[in-house]
């Protein structure tokens, strides 16, 4: 039941997600869809209510300085912005990972904190200027008014047919919610856990390493935003929960992967029931797994889509040191990675304000 | 002891048209397959006195009497397990008629699974109440492991590594399906055949399998009439004798996700039955000249094979190599073409195909047919039947 020391906690690897996307250096998007164009720039000047003629009239901007209609600088961002249904196979940017990480450990909240614009020139009609993104900084954890989170910071330059024409600083906080008290459940819903409000441990092996808990909040972070966090929308796939299964998931909300085991004579069982099956006790404890595992058999998920899940996605049968089988998600592995024998590590995933799942993910040599 | 075993039949068979979308009522196609399978066997509804179904099934034993204008009852059961109960309800509808429960027992399943609930389609409901069921589905549905084809795919998964088999493997069991659906005129796929590049370009739905691994989705009713065998022999079809029936859960059994128990590549409910099978038909695999095979995903025909004892452990790949299990094969398996070219009515309409070869009436009518095995849901605590000539 000793846990083996774990390589690297979430900070660790964070940081060297960071460190890995800087390296990246600057990396291409996608053109604008549409060229600059005058009918965009007419919605937009009179959503804004900017009444500049150079931007709409061809004769006003005829005689100013430009000669002819451009664009308002600000629209910048305007002109290579994924659509509303973007495609999520399509090439991302550096920052990806890093919120997706974030995302995938609890700092599910996102705030934007900055946002510094530098117009090198005015763009023109018909010019199609592409996006290149920098991961340029991730600090953290900080404690903010919000809850704890790390600030991610990157830089967009556009440039039209290689010349710079405007670079952006933005900035987020990406931060974990605070857990607001709830109502206790009624029956099947998980136990609520108003007084030990879990976070998102992430990769933490076993007991050896309990899930971090929430640090009781300073006075100057208990003001502005408490109480106002918005709960997160809850995940669908719920499990069912009894008496003798409750112990499992106050587990895993803690951090830890329960095995149940059998008072009287021993026998670890997974799924847990009620009777011992080799004994009949019915007296039950349990051992924590020391999160280490191997992929036993696994399916990649396509179709037909799965409510609160994105496709592809990987389940595996995981075949653990201590004698028994668990099911869980495979994550942090490309689904083309997964195979039968794979050495994985136990780590979690908050899926919404209640609900934290253990899942696998690749155990590097 | 009262025994069943070539005392009962199966009298009378009736289906409505298998579709994807009926345009009436559960109700309507339960009382249409009862009608239709009464008239075959020259029986009325005042003949019945008994009603077996799966619990799956949305109309009550009541409701279908009502409408059919049956009687009284003496015998009403339900069997468990999805598809599992196919040739269960077989089986509780013979020992009800060998014991005098009951003398005329209609079998009966009747359900819009197309048009109305689609069993494939992700059910965010179905672990939501902490039933033992609830309880089982609930360490697999929060990481989105909830639809028949991936609980499936787990278990070919673990096949394919242990036994070398391949997804064309499989792909062999859904071809040899649509062969024989394209010349049976009441399948959905009726004249159209696939090859195998085809089933092997076809979308993954959870890997290692594809669409084509997974039987379609159905509209449609299918009633069988239960006697004795003295009584069919009365009556207007020749009589397919039940020769043994049996229902078969394992060690460690759960419903589709038996993933801690063994080695993951067999299906020890499928032994159990085909061991009681076997036992009480005194006969064996040599002396089928088809088998009736649930095919509501490939890979599951060939742990089948093995499990029935048509094959050796992980040998079923060869078995099925070369049209093996075609009509023209060493064991000819679904020559109505399955679920996966038929239709999807949970197994009952295997069961109305291994009664037609016996008769010799079948679109794909094989030669000198004597015994038919026949088998229900698969991943399942699940039955099976051998049904025989008189």
């Amino acid at each position: 039941m000793t846990a083996p020391a774990e390589p690297t906690g979430l900070h660790e690897r964070l940081t060297a997600l960071a460190e890995r996307q800087i390296a990246a250096g600057e990396v291409l998007g996608a053109a604008a869809a549409d060229p600059v164009n005058a009918p965009m720039i007419r919605h937009w000047t009179d959503a804004l209510g900017d009444a500049n003629p150079i931007y709409t009239d061809p004769e006003a901007a005829a005689a100013g300085v430009h000669g002819q209609i451009v664009a308002p600088p600000a629209m910048i961002q305007v002109w290579t912005m994924p659509g509303v249904r973007r495609d999520r196979r399509q090439a991302g940017t550096p920052v990806d990972a890093v919120l997706a990480m974030l995302d995938g450990n609890g700092y599910t909240g996102v705030v934007a904190t900055n946002c510094e614009q530098t117009y090198h020139r005015y763009l023109r009609l018909g010019e199609s200027p592409v996006p290149a993104t920098r991961f340029t900084g991730l600090a953290g954890p900080k404690r903010t008014a919000l809850g704890e989170g790390y600030f991610v910071t990157w830089n967009v330059t556009w440039y039209v047919a290689g010349e710079a024409v405007a670079e952006m600083l933005f900035r987020v906080l990406k931060f974990r919610p605070r857990e607001r008290a709830r109502e206790p459940r009624g029956n099947g819903a998980p136990p609520a856990r108003e007084d030990t409000p879990a976070t998102g441990e992430n990769g933490a092996g076993g007991n050896g390493s309990a899930a971090r808990r929430d640090a009781p909040a300073t006075d100057e972070d208990v003001s502005a935003a408490d109480g106002d966090t918005p709960a997160r929308r809850p995940y669908p796939l719920r499990p069912a929960v009894n008496a003798d299964t409750a112990f499992f998931w106050e587990g895993a909300a803690q951090g830890e992967l329960r095995i149940q085991k059998c008072a009287d004579c021993g026998e670890l069982r997974h799924p847990p029931g009620p009777v011992c099956p080799s004994c009949r006790s019915a007296a039950r404890t349990y051992l924590t797994a020391s999160g280490e595992g191997e992929v036993y058999s696994y399916v990649v998920h396509h179709n037909p889509p799965v409510p609160g899940l994105g496709t592809p996605f990987v389940v595996a049968v995981v075949e653990l040191p201590e004698g028994v089988r668990i099911v869980g998600n495979v994550v942090d592995c490309a689904p083309s990675r997964v195979g039968i024998g794979m050495p994985v590590r136990l780590t979690y995933r908050q899926m919404d304000d209640e609900l934290i799942l253990p899942m696998w993910a690749p155990r590097e040599a | 002891m009262v025994s069943f075993s070539g005392s009962t039949a199966v009298a009378g068979i009736g289906a409505t048209e298998f579709s994807k979308q009926s345009g009436r009522s559960e109700l309507q196609l339960a009382a249409e397959a009862v009608f239709a399978a009464l008239n075959d066997a020259g029986l009325a509804p005042s003949d019945v006195d008994g009603l077996v179904t799966y619990t799956q099934d949305a109309n009550q034993e009541i409701s279908v009497a009502r409408e059919v204008g049956i009687g009284d009852l003496s015998f009403f059961s339900r069997v468990h397990y999805g598809g599992g109960a196919a040739c269960g309800t077989v089986l509780h509808a013979a020992m009800a008629v060998a014991t005098g429960v009951a003398e005329t027992v209609v079998c009966y399943r009747a359900f819009n699974e197309r048009s109305g609930r689609r069993f494939g389609q992700p059910n965010p409901g179905i672990g939501g109440e902490p039933t033992s069921h609830g309880l089982d589905l609930s360490w697999h549905l929060p990481y989105g492991l909830m639809t028949p084809a991936a609980w499936v795919a787990m278990f070919a998964r673990r096949y394919m590594h242990v036994y070398g088999a391949t997804s064309e493997d499989f792909g062999r069991v859904a071809v040899a399906m649509r062969r024989h659906a394209a010349t049976n005129p009441a399948a959905w796929f009726h004249g159209r055949p696939i090859t195998l590049e085809e089933h092997q370009a076809s979308k993954w739905i959870a890997e290692p399998l594809h669409l084509l691994d997974c039987c379609q989705e159905s509209d449609g009713a299918v009633a069988l009439v239960v006697t004795s065998a003295e009584r069919a022999r009365d009556l207007r079809r020749s009589p397919a004798l039940i020769v043994a029936a049996a229902q078969g859960a394992g060690a460690g059994q759960m419903t589709m996700t038996s993933y801690y128990r063994d080695d993951m590549t067999g299906l020890p409910e499928m032994g159990v039955v085909g061991g009681r099978l076997w036992r009480q038909s005194g006969l064996g695999p040599a002396d089928m000249q088809a088998a009736i095979l649930y095919d509501h995903f490939t890979p599951f025909v060939l742990t089948q094979l093995e499990e029935l004892g048509f094959c050796g452990r992980g040998e079923a790949r060869d078995y099925v190599a070369d049209g093996g299990i075609e009509i023209d094969g060493h064991l000819p398996v679904n020559p109505h073409g399955g679920q996966l070219g038929e239709a999807y009515i949970h197994g009952m309409n295997g069961i109305a195909e291994a009664v037609r070869q016996i008769r010799g009436t079948s679109a794909n009518q094989l030669a000198s047919v004597r015994n038919v095995l026949v088998t229900a849901g698969t991943g399942v605590p699940t039955s099976g039947l051998v049904l025989s000539a008189d």
